[in-house]
């Protein structure tokens, strides 16, 4: 185990610094540095920066410097002392805008994977246990749908049903006389109530995949021999299913939930600026939109290596549960 | 990612005559059994022909705007002799309108008194070259009278048809998905069979430089790279630079599909046999590794292409991707991404949508059963 965690983890590291350069190039990519774009900013507002500050924040990103000087600059600040950089859009550090909008993000995402993987689980078995039903095509078919319909119309659809007939306006995390109030029981309830819609909006998109793959897997092992014989002793057929075949057919799963973790990320995005929650999605897109992109940069590096934490989980997860992946030379666990 | 399970002896009787078939023949009948993707065939081809027919297709042009005619309703469309000596034929009912001096609010009611008699190829009076190269001014289904309102599927907030405009907006968003998918596909083809063949040290490198790409969540990454396009470009520029991009981030499944596939090919027991029977290197890859890749291949493009379709209206949805005055789907989202004026015409979300949905789940569906059907040779699929 230890060794193909190693592997594991150091491909990941590799992937983690690809990640970061991919993203440092999409923050060099407007014309012109940040510090002449924060100074035509103030310049438009009739202010003006003195020249220390200038210097200062020249050579703190070492804007003067070839572009490996400024990567470094940038990546080492991120890792030793957690600068991001900084926001001229907020006119705070990018750090700061970040720690305040990522647990959503965190909270979003991860209860639409578990979402995703209750929904793709149950409808997976029932489906594979009746196949060629009628249910079964209905399921099938829904899967199918909830793949085909983009997230955001689902939301604006959800909005529009929400707003027109029960007369609610959705949108953001909590109920308007809950944002202020200290964190309670109350509000963690709140907030639950709030994030579930989001959640099954997100989720729909992975599940159709995942019920494929479910169903395929358990339907493969329900015609293994060794559940005619268990059959045959007189072994229950709920107990029966559940205790071995499922178990067996669970592998596969494991590692494609590594794959939907971009899925649900690129969902939490646009179905969270549709909605407006305080998530990265519409902070992402504010930035990309002005420019502001040290902000946007680092909020691509933190989704990027979040997913990237992610599927290095679920591979580790999946080697644990089946040690014919520890062997595989390669290290890949797909 | 491949669904098959593994491939198992079959004892279907419809089967039995499998070793005397072709394979193409072969694919066809276990294609067919597959009733929703034989549907999805032809729902997908209707799609593309409204795509290629859009000038004839569409009443007006996507930009034309009547200022009068703000957030029409749907209008019905009724088969009727009006009694007026215009004859029987199809006939749409026009509007009264009422303005409210207080609320600015127009209010529409049908107006069975008002016909406006339509016509099949009528003269619209608007010329335009069919597919490039004939000058006409014929219209699929429009009003006789070219001044009379024709508002389908209603209209927007400039007055602007939108059944017109989703029409227009077709060929756009079909286009994308397949030039889109036609890069991906040389990248990925590329790519996957350098790994494939060479195995070794070319394999692991490319298969690294894929795992980060597919370890990247795509949506940021695709809004941040068309955030960075210089905006003095035009609509046209546009649209080839979010080709592009789309393809650039979305080859990797299909390379790792077509990886998967050579390998296994090339240790499957016939290739061997070919090649212990002399067969030139050649005669092996044409005879017996590509046909048995392209259909695979095939099933892939036609999977990629729906989620194509949705990257590239999520992205202009967002205002990130394709720019007015080109007409996408995700461009007349991004229209009623406004909830009042959803609630004023939810027609504006309901039309698009539908367009996008029926398209992008007749091509899942299609591609579903390609991939059923793609090994002929296989076990019980599904």
């Amino acid at each position: 185990m230890l060794p193909y965690m190693i592997r594991r983890i150091g491909w990941s590291l590799l992937t983690v610094w690809l990640i970061s350069l991919v993203c440092f190039f999409i923050i060099q990519a407007p014309p012109g540095d940040f510090v002449s774009v924060l100074m035509a900013d103030a310049e438009a507002e009739g202010r003006r920066l003195s020249s220390q500050q200038v210097q200062v924040l020249r050579e703190r990103y070492a804007l003067d410097a070839p572009w490996y000087m400024q990567y470094w600059a940038w990546i080492t600040g991120i890792i030793t002392v957690g600068d991001f950089g900084y926001s001229f859009r907020w006119n705070r550090p990018a750090t700061e805008v970040i720690l305040e909008h990522l647990p959503f993000t965190v909270l979003l995402a991860g209860g639409s994977l578990l979402l995703t993987w209750i929904i793709a689980f149950a409808i997976g078995v029932f489906t594979a246990v009746r196949r060629y039903s009628i249910s079964d095509y209905l399921f099938t078919f829904l899967g199918f749908i909830g793949l085909s319909v983009p997230n955001f119309v689902l939301a604006l659809v959800f909005m529009y049903i929400a707003f027109r007939y029960f007369g609610m306006s959705v949108g953001g995390l909590f109920s308007p006389d809950m944002v202020e109030a200290e964190w309670s029981p109350a509000k963690a309830w709140d907030l639950m109530r709030h994030l579930i819609v989001p959640a099954l909006i997100i989720a729909t998109a992975g599940t159709a995949g995942l019920i494929r793959i479910t169903r395929a897997n358990l339907s493969d092992e329900l015609a293994q021999p060794y559940v005619t014989a268990a059959r045959a002793r007189g072994q229950r057929e709920g107990v029966l299913l559940m205790r071995y075949p499922v178990r067996a057919a669970m592998n596969p799963f494991i590692s494609t939930v590594g794959y939907a973790i971009p899925s649900v990320i690129s969902g939490e995005v646009i179905v969270s600026t549709v909605l407006s929650l305080p998530t990265t999605g519409p902070v992402l897109l504010g930035a990309l939109r002005n420019q502001d992109m040290y902000l946007a940069g680092s909020f691509l590096l933190i989704l990027g290596v979040l997913t990237v934490i992610g599927t290095v989980i679920s591979d580790l997860v999946l080697a644990w549960a089946d040690p014919r992946v520890r062997r595989q030379h390669s290290g890949a666990a797909s | 990612m491949s669904l098959h399970s593994p491939s198992r002896p079959v004892s279907d009787p419809a089967q039995d005559d499998a070793g005397r078939r072709s394979s193409r023949s072969l694919i066809w009948r276990r294609f067919r059994r597959h009733r929703l993707a034989h549907v999805s065939l032809w729902v997908v081809v209707a799609v593309y022909l409204i795509a290629l027919f859009a000038d004839v297709i569409a009443p007006r042009s996507a930009g034309a705007y009547d200022a009068e005619h703000p957030y029409v309703p749907p209008q019905s469309i009724t088969l009727t002799d009006p009694g007026d000596g215009r004859g029987p034929g199809l006939y749409a009912h026009g509007y009264t309108q009422e303005f409210d001096e207080v609320s600015w609010n127009r209010t529409y009611t049908k107006d069975p008194e008002e016909l406006h008699k339509l016509g099949l190829f009528v003269a619209s009076g608007h010329d335009y070259r069919f597919l490039g190269l004939i000058e006409t001014d014929r219209k699929l289904l429009a009003p006789v009278d070219a001044d009379a309102p024709f508002y389908l599927l209603g209209s927007d907030a400039n007055g602007r048809d939108i059944f017109s405009r989703v029409v227009h907006g077709t060929r756009v968003s079909l286009s994308i998905g397949l030039f889109g998918v036609a890069l991906s596909l040389v990248i990925g083809i590329t790519l996957g069979a350098l790994a494939g063949f060479f195995r070794g040290v070319v394999d692991t490198v490319i298969q690294r430089v894929t795992e980060v790409f597919m370890s990247l969540p795509t949506l940021p990454l695709w809004m941040a790279l068309a955030a960075a396009l210089p905006r003095d470009w035009g609509p046209l520029t546009i649209y080839f630079a979010i080709t592009v991009l789309l393809s650039l981030i979305g080859w990797t499944s299909l390379s790792r599909e077509v990886r998967g596939r050579v390998l296994t090919l090339r240790s499957e027991d016939y290739v061997v046999a070919a090649r212990l029977d002399g067969a030139s290197r050649f005669r092996v890859i044409r005879r017996h590794i590509l046909p048995s890749l392209t259909s695979h291949i095939i099933a892939s493009v036609t999977l990629a292409v729906p989620a194509m379709i949705l990257a590239e209206t999520s992205l202009s949805f967002l205002g990130l991707g394709l720019q007015p005055p080109i007409v996408s789907w995700g461009v007349l989202l991004q229209e009623a991404q406004n909830i009042r004026s959803v609630i004023t015409a939810p027609w504006l979300l309901i039309v698009p949508s539908a367009a996008v949905v029926i398209s992008t789940l007749a091509l899942n569906f299609l591609g579903d059963g390609l991939r059923d059907a793609a090994d002929p040779y296989g076990g019980a699929v599904k």
